[in-house]
């Protein structure tokens, strides 16, 4: 145990973390306010800036420079073209999308994230990067007889500096004036004759520059690296929802929370460290849906208004499907390995997909850790496996059930919140459910997984297997078909499109939207044990953010109006995927563009697209 | 000055406005008359192209605003005051008041905080107030202000009696009469003509989205069967 020096210092550790984590947050959270685009890039902004900071301190007209006007130099300058390229960011890309669903404006910067991935991978290389200290704060001074950096202290202070500046530059300025206006309704404020544009570009450049000197800030206390985006984005979504979206005193207050929650969370709960941001996150959603200081948010539905679904498939259409499955089991004896094991991914993939569109398309939600029921089911069977020898077969059965109660459980929490409060409080258990699986070493192996969990001898042949793939992904999505069709279907629809006549007319939206959210879950859970008995194991990774981003990625990609969508979606993702991996190391960055492309000249999607070329 | 003519808007595939024509001339106060639902908000967003229209024709002082953004329009020298009022509520009056803050026009005295605060006096005794904490009267007095700041050629003013006192009602028709009397064109919308009689030249009565009749303000006032037809419910 810690005596109360110990306790001191710890706390002013969690202040410098909870500061550089507000400078994150507030870009985030202005950006929000005024444009109500959620910028998933804006942690790769921060990864720009300490890159951009560790480039001009070590080359360059400041690095010749040199000393205290060398190193400054070289951080506010790395902030200013992080400001720069977030103002170019807007113009170009994201100033087209301001009428577009929600979910296509995720889609657009879940897209930058990958481009900027692969920029910093091509500029400055896959290692570590390891700045100079900052001249002046070098050293360390004594708090209560313990050393404690001078830099932290510094960052200390940096937090409260830059939440006074951008007060004075909010009710300060006309700028300012303007963005807090233009928050609570923007089109009054263009009426009243002010330019949007002008006014967009300006918050981009804005909250930028505050994730760019974010990083840049951090590159004489940690190493730069290219996973800093990542981790960045998903602390300060946390503190920006916790705080309240679009309120820079709730990101402060809840970046208080989150720094010191890390640095005691270490002391008090060694074990559930990582589980508890993400469980404050979740109690504070549940509780108070808009936040700690967060306005009863008016946020538009996540969800792209659908048209009403077709009767049925068109013929030609359900034709080509079943002439598609057809192909692939009569070729698939004559195909090798490989190709098998990529069939039976993607068969996997499909469901998963599948799944995943029935709580978005019908259910008019959206989930942002879908990964937590496919993880949950590929779980339930490599634990039956190992604590209970279960062979495959009850695996299989029983994985579905597993997750559809995870769904349950989490759902009944997600599917009271709407917009970007519920697709966050579904990251938040989605990570929560992550940190478990990592942090609970003695049951699930931690980050070394669960091994040998193989098919039953029947199955083990790559041909079997893939066929035993097919037939249920086909069967899940027949179901999930026969749900959306069924008066079920019709009802979760209603209560999408007008919930108060569907409530009118007796319908329970609650009740609708969480049986949906645990079929899914479900179905989710046999996609997740078809790939671990694929796999033979499994590991947290199942369950990490970026599965459940590639989930919707795919349906979005397919287009979230017919179940044909996600399936287009699945396939044409994980195959192009497939392709650019093999073709180049950049593959990041060419699916970045074209799923960039796609957003900004196919917004229904690729089925979508299809569809209307048919029409 | 402006001249709307065939104008036709939908809200999605709802037809609501089918040909609405009408004109305000400089210096002129016409009001646009016509019961609940009648399309009167729809005519002024149409105009200010917050609702873009699908068809017809708007003109203000000879340009014609098709293909232009709200702000554009907006900075032509219309001022738009909504039936909503749309203060916003985090800012203090002063606050409010710099956002329609607009350039000042030649050939016109440009407009001023202090200049609105001797317009309305209540403003001034609470500049640093937030605007979610006023009473309906005093929102209506700062959104006509704040569309003022923008220094507008013609007011469109949305229902602006719409659930006041009646002695806010007086007061507002005088501070409009003043800025009748300065040469501010207005279009103003209203139900009963009642408040409009004592400031309108001109009238247009609205009915489902058809212009019904139009004439001097004193002429409709004098014809009760008119009234009766179109406004009285
Ligand atoms: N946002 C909207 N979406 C769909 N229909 C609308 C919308 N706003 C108005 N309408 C419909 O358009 C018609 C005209 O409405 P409008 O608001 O222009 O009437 P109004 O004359 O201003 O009525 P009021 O005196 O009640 O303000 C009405 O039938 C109304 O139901
Ligand atoms: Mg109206």
């Amino acid at each position: 145990m810690l005596d109360w020096q110990g306790l001191v210092v710890q706390g002013l550790n969690g202040l410098a973390s909870a500061s550089s984590l507000f400078l994150v947050a507030a870009g985030l959270t202005v950006i929000f306010g005024v444009s109500r685009i959620v910028n998933f890039a804006h942690g790769s902004l921060y990864m720009l800036g300490a890159f951009l900071a560790w480039t001009l301190t070590a080359h360059g007209p400041f690095a010749e420079l040199g000393g205290f006007l060398g190193f400054w130099g070289a951080i506010l300058s790395a902030a200013l073209i992080v400001a720069a390229l977030g103002a170019l960011v807007e113009m170009t890309v994201l100033r087209r999308l301001y009428h577009a669903p929600e979910l296509f404006q995720l889609l657009a910067t879940f897209a930058l994230v990958l481009i900027v991935q692969d920029v910093a991978l091509l500029l400055w290389g896959p290692d570590d990067k390891f700045g100079p200290r900052a001249p002046l704060l070098r050293g360390a001074t004594v708090i209560f007889g313990a050393r404690f950096p001078l830099y932290e202290l510094f960052l200390i202070a940096v937090g409260p500096v830059v939440l006074g500046l951008l007060w004075l530059l909010l009710h300060r300025s006309r700028f300012g004036i303007l963005l807090r206006a233009a928050t609570h309704d923007r089109e009054m404020v263009a009426a009243l004759g002010v330019d949007q544009k002008l006014l967009f570009t300006g918050v981009f450049a804005l909250g930028a520059g505050l994730a760019g000197l974010g990083g840049a800030l951090q590159i004489p206390r940690e190493a730069v690296t290219l996973h800093m985006d990542m981790a960045v984005i998903v602390e300060a979504f946390v503190v920006v929802v916790i705080g309240g979206l679009g309120s820079l005193g709730g990101a402060a207050l809840a970046a208080l929370i989150i720094g010191e929650l890390h640095a005691f969370g270490i002391l008090v709960f060694p074990r559930i460290t990582l589980v508890l941001v993400f469980l404050v996150m979740a109690v504070v959603l549940v509780l108070r849906p808009q936040g700690l200081l967060g306005r009863g948010a008016e946020t538009a539905p996540v969800a792209a208004p659908a048209p009403p679904l077709p009767g049925s498939l068109p013929p030609a259409l359900r034709w080509a499907a079943i002439a598609a499955v057809a192909v692939l089991v009569a070729v698939a004896p004559f195909l090798g390995d490989y190709p098998l094991i990529l069939l039976a991914d993607f068969a996997v993939l499909v469901l998963f997909a599948a799944s995943l569109h029935l709580i978005m398309g019908p259910g008019g939600m959206a989930s942002f850790g879908h990964a937590a029921y496919f993880g949950a089911g590929a779980y339930a069977a490599a634990l039956l496996f190992k604590h209970l020898a279960a062979p495959m077969e009850v695996g299989l059965i029983a994985a579905p059930f597993a997750a559809g109660l995870v769904g349950l459980l989490f759902g009944w929490f997600c599917v009271r919140l709407s917009g970007v409060y519920a697709a966050m409080l579904t990251l938040a258990f989605a990570q929560i459910a992550w940190s478990v699986s990592f942090q609970w070493v003695e049951v699930t192996g931690g980050d070394n997984g669960i091994l040998g969990v193989w098919p039953s001898d029947w199955a083990r042949g790559r041909l079997v297997f893939f066929y035993l793939s097919l037939a249920l992904s086909a069967a899940g999505v027949v179901v999930l078909r026969r749900i959306i069709h069924a008066p079920f279907g019709l009802a979760l629809r209603a209560q999408r499109d007008s919930p108060l006549r569907a409530e009118a007319i007796g319908l329970d939206g609650f009740f609708l939207r969480w049986i949906a959210f645990a079929v899914s879950a479900a179905l989710a859970g046999l996609a997740g044990a078809l790939f671990a008995y694929g796999k033979g194991s499994v590991f947290p990774s199942f369950l990490g953010i970026p599965r459940s981003v590639d989930g919707l990625l795919m349906v979005l990609l397919g287009g979230v109006q017919t179940l044909t969508g996600p399936i287009v979606g699945a396939i044409a993702y994980a195959g192009l995927q497939e392709q650019l991996a093999r073709a180049t190391d950049y593959w990041r960055l060419v699916l970045g563009l074209v799923i960039l492309a796609l957003v900004l000249f196919f917004p229904r999607g690729l089925a979508g697209a299809f569809a209307r070329r048919a029409a | 000055m402006l001249a709307v003519d065939d104008l036709q808007a939908h809200y999605g595939r709802a037809h609501i406005l089918h040909g609405v024509s009408l004109g305000v001339a400089a210096g002129e106060v016409a009001c646009l008359l016509g019961r609940n639902g009648a399309g009167k908000s729809t005519t002024m967003k149409a105009i200010m192209r917050l609702l873009p229209p699908t068809g017809g024709s708007v003109r203000f002082e000879g340009q014609d605003l098709a293909g232009l953004a709200p702000h554009d329009v907006a900075r032509l020298g219309l001022g738009y005051v909504p039936e909503e009022r749309r203060i916003f509520p985090e800012l203090t009056v002063a606050e409010n008041l710099e956002v329609g803050r607009r350039p000042p026009r030649p050939g016109q005295a440009p407009w001023t905080a202090e200049r609105l605060y001797a317009l309305f006096p209540s403003l001034g005794a609470m500049k640093k107030r937030p605007g979610g904490r006023m009473s309906g009267g005093e929102q209506q007095m700062l959104a006509i202000a704040r569309t003022l700041m923008g220094n507008p050629r013609l007011l469109l003013l949305d229902e602006p009696s719409e659930g006041l006192a009646p002695v806010v009602v007086d007061r507002l028709a005088e501070a409009l009469l003043g800025l009748k009397s300065e040469g501010l064109a207005i279009l103003l919308s209203e139900q009963n003509p009642g408040f409009a009689a004592s400031i309108a030249d001109h009238a247009w009565l609205l009915e489902t989205g058809h212009i019904r009749h139009h004439g001097p303000m004193a002429a409709v006032m004098a014809d009760a069967g008119l009234r009766a037809r179109y406004l009285s419910v």
